[in-house]
């Protein structure tokens, strides 16, 4: 028996291209622990992503990876996880990847409930391509050329978007808690069906004032909701910076079962005969 | 009889039952020995449009669509007006209809025949419709038996209520007894084990059978019954199909399943194909084997859903960003897209990039009775070694480098939609761009493609050059100027990508002139060949856009007036 794998063994190695005090770091840390804690196989598990500062992740973890086009990370790990069930698939990708350009993507997963992890790095903006507005994006942000006003439009709810499609099993994390983050994504791996892990990550190169979300984070101590409207309500009256697990209502994952008689290609050639 | 087999044109409002009469006649002939050709003719609206089901009837399986119909059923003449430009009549054409005086303008001419359809179909069942009593009237103008109608009508209608049946039968029982002065096909004497079924079955057939087992795909007019008709099979061989909430998703859920290790499927037409293509470029970056299947219609925009048109070819061959080499092949008739799709499939998996099936609309939707086709097999695969350190992207003779899948042991890798080295690390460097740019090329031009590459016939110093669904019309013109004395070269392309150059122009040694056919506007085929072939051929175009199908007698016109002295 060879010893437990340990989370520098989940890496890598090769350097990531985020700036200092990019919140990802605690992410791929997180992913790490993670994967330690349950004892993934490393040949059995795939990290797929889309584009963006957050895509780069699974080059940087020592697993399978895919890293494709823009937005489509979750559409890659629904065809893989449908294709072959006894993977464990994580998607990752950042607000603009899955929120805007993904979005029809998302919510779809959502409703799919295929039995796959999401993670959105959220940092409220678009990094890679130099700090423009995303979906996330506080109404009167102004610190774009593109918008130099704001982007004049009210932020995207992930979570109250993830619960009115359907997703089963909605949490959100803080880059400033690695731990949590771990502690959570071994809970969504783990959780049969779509699982939703928002994490706050903080950009403090475009977005330096998101270093006071350490101010306003704050776990949730009450049990995860598992009402659809009492969450709801909780998620169109909070502020967002509450974590943990928020919701959990488990339903069947997709695709369900179907007794099926099975057929030859013979068979099937018949039907096309006269 | 014209000189094509009989033709005949079942027409009515969308919903009258025009298409399954016509579906139901094509079965019953075939089960009696004949050949045969059923194109589908529709509006875009699903209820209360137009239908035409137009039959060609033959002895033989070059099936080109008619241009002249022998006969012509109309079951109501409601919209008819929109079929005047597909739907001609020969000069000695009968016509069977409930009101002649309704018929339009443009066929008055010919010789009708009244059938008082609703209060015939009425009498028979007071369930009874027009379109059975109509298939026992033409039933019995083809000397068919009765009782194949009717067993065709009760399989066909067997979740539906027992009333319906007893209707469909009493209603052909009551057209059988019609006695109708009509012109008659020559008898039916084909070889018995035909197949019966549309180039979309044929491609969904040739898939299944080189092995895909995962299929994701949103629906789009004309592919959608592709993969309605696929979707039972392929669970039933263990597979699994997605509907996907767009095209974008279902390509790159494909990549996904394929990645796995799962060969992977997709079927779309023109403006799907157009969401697709910055994945398909993944596809080819990150070496993703995947096989899509392009049923063509007419465009650009959403054009025209329900028509023929073979304008994808540029998109197909030159629509995705970058410099991305891929496959593209053309089916040569219905019963080749069982061969061409599978063996797409074959070589995507054997080159680990896309390949893009140019079917269309002609083939997808039209059913033929045709032999027994021949499927692919795949060769042997090539091991590719990865002795030491595993490399997903390395740099080979071949240029195909061994493909991990999940679950192997210790040879994880990212696939990579950006440049990356051999590792697949991400890379922007000269020499890495260059080498895997080399690297995807060499192993589409190093691949031996064999003689399947086009169907060559004939001999002659004039050829006649064309892509997928207009070999029929190319190959039925080739066959008349032969007969005329004119000998006649064809050349049907099947592998357009990469075009192998060097057998195409030995095919066309000793030629002193070449005419490329194809159905779009802006002669692409005509130009994607000059730029791959040099001048050694002069070149000339027919290029006639869609909707209505090419055919042979146009073509001889053509080469008549202009290309011979």
């Amino acid at each position: 028996m060879n010893a437990p794998l340990k989370p520098k063994d989940y890496k890598s190695g090769i350097k990531p291209i985020w700036c200092p005090g990019c919140g990802h770091y605690s992410v791929l840390n997180a992913v790490a622990k993670a994967m330690a804690a349950l004892e993934l196989s490393r040949d059995d598990t795939v990290l797929v992503s889309g584009i963006g500062c957050s895509s780069r992740l699974p080059a940087y973890t020592d697993s399978y990876g895919f890293h494709g086009v823009h937005g489509r990370g979750l559409a890659v790990a629904q065809g893989l996880k449908v294709a072959r069930p006894d993977l464990t698939v994580i998607t990752l990708g950042g607000d603009g990847d899955g929120f805007s350009i993904g979005g029809n993507h998302f919510l779809h997963a959502c409703r799919r409930n295929v039995d796959i992890t999401y993670i959105v790095m959220d940092n409220e903006v678009y990094g890679m391509t130099k700090g423009q507005a995303s979906p996330t994006t506080p109404i009167d942000w102004d610190s774009s050329k593109l918008t130099p006003h704001g982007p004049g439009v009210r932020p995207f709810k992930p979570a109250a978007v993830a619960l009115a499609t359907g997703a089963p099993w909605i949490a959100r994390g803080y880059s400033g808690n690695p731990n949590q983050i771990a502690r959570l994504l071994s809970e969504a791996i783990q959780h049969k069906g779509f699982s939703f892990l928002h994490v706050l990550s903080q950009c403090i190169t475009y977005c330096p004032e998101q270093t006071d979300w350490k101010a306003i984070v704050h776990e949730r101590e009450a049990e995860p909701l598992t009402d659809a409207s009492e969450a709801a309500a909780l998620f169109f009256a909070e502020s967002g910076f509450e974590t943990g697990l928020l919701y959990h209502q488990p339903r069947a994952p997709w695709p369900p079962q179907h007794e099926q008689q099975p057929a030859s290609l013979d068979d099937i050639a018949e039907r096309l005969r006269v | 009889m014209t000189r094509d087999g009989l033709s005949i044109a079942i027409t009515g409002a969308g919903g009258a039952g025009a298409i399954s009469c016509g579906e139901m006649l094509l079965r019953a002939w075939a089960a009696a020995g004949g050949r045969g050709l059923l194109r589908k003719a529709f509006g875009p609206q699903i209820r209360g449009g137009e239908a035409a089901a137009l039959l060609t009837l033959t002895d033989s399986e070059d099936y080109t669509a008619a241009t002249h119909y022998d006969l012509l059923l109309a079951l109501d003449w409601l919209n008819f007006e929109r079929f005047e430009d597909e739907i001609r009549l020969a000069d000695h054409a009968a016509v069977v209809c409930e009101s002649p005086g309704d018929a339009p303008e443009f066929i008055k001419a010919a010789r009708f025949q009244d059938v008082a359809f609703k209060q015939l179909a009425a009498d028979s069942h007071p369930e009874g419709r027009s379109n059975m009593l109509a298939l026992g009237l033409l039933g019995r103008a083809l000397e068919l038996p009765v009782e194949s109608l009717c067993e065709l009508a009760e399989q066909r209608l067997a979740s539906r209520p027992q009333a319906y049946r007893d209707a469909a039968r009493a209603g052909i029982e009551a057209g059988f007894e019609l006695e109708l002065s009509l012109p008659r096909p020559a008898p039916a004497r084909g070889e018995p084990g035909a197949w019966c079924m549309s180039g979309n079955q044929a491609a969904a057939y040739g898939a299944l059978d080189a092995g895909i087992r995962f299929v994701a795909a949103y629906p789009i007019t004309p592919a959608s019954d592709l993969l309605e008709w696929m979707a039972g099979p392929l669970e039933q061989l263990g597979g699994h199909l997605v509907q996907a909430e767009d095209e974008l998703a279902a390509i790159n859920m494909a990549l996904g399943a394929s990645f796995g290790g799962v060969p992977a499927f997709t079927a779309t037409s023109g403006p799907g194909l157009a969401l697709m293509s910055e994945s398909i470029g993944l596809a080819v970056a990150s070496e993703t084997p995947v096989c899509i299947v392009n049923v063509q219609r007419g465009g650009p925009s959403t054009g025209i859903p329900t028509k023929s048109e073979q304008s994808d070819l540029d998109i197909a061959l030159h629509g995705l960003h970058g410099d991305a080499p891929h496959l593209v092949l053309a089916p040569l008739d219905i019963g080749d897209c069982v061969f061409t799709t599978g063996w797409a499939v074959h070589l995507a998996a054997a080159l680990q990039t896309p390949a893009i099936v140019l079917s269309d609309q002609f083939l997808g939707q039209s059913t033929a009775v045709v032999s027994e086709p021949r499927r692919h097999r795949a060769e042997p695969g090539q091991v590719v070694a990865s002795d030491g350190d595993y490399l997903r992207y390395r740099l080979t003779a071949s240029g195909v480098s061994a493909m991990a899948v999940p679950g192997d042991s210790d040879r994880r890798f990212t696939a990579d939609g950006l440049e990356h080295n051999e590792r697949g690390t991400p890379s922007a460097s000269q020499t890495d761009h260059q080498q895997q740019l080399d690297k995807r090329r060499h192993k589409l031009d190093a691949h031996e493609f064999g003689e399947d590459w086009a169907e060559v016939a004939g001999e002659g110093e004039l050829a006649l050059l064309c892509f997928g669904s207009s070999a029929a019309a190319v190959r039925a013109a080739a066959a008349r100027l032969a007969r005329s004395g004119t000998a006649v070269r064809s050349v049907a392309i099947r592998l357009l990508a990469p075009l192998p150059v060097a057998e195409l122009h030995d095919a066309l040694e000793g030629c002193s002139r070449a005419l490329v056919v194809e159905q779009n506007h802006s002669a692409q085929l005509f130009h994607y060949l000059r730029s791959q072939m040099g001048v050694d051929v002069p070149l000339r175009s027919y290029a006639r856009p869609g909707p209505v199908p090419l055919n042979p007698d146009e073509l001889c016109e053509f080469i008549n007036q202009e290309m011979l002295p």
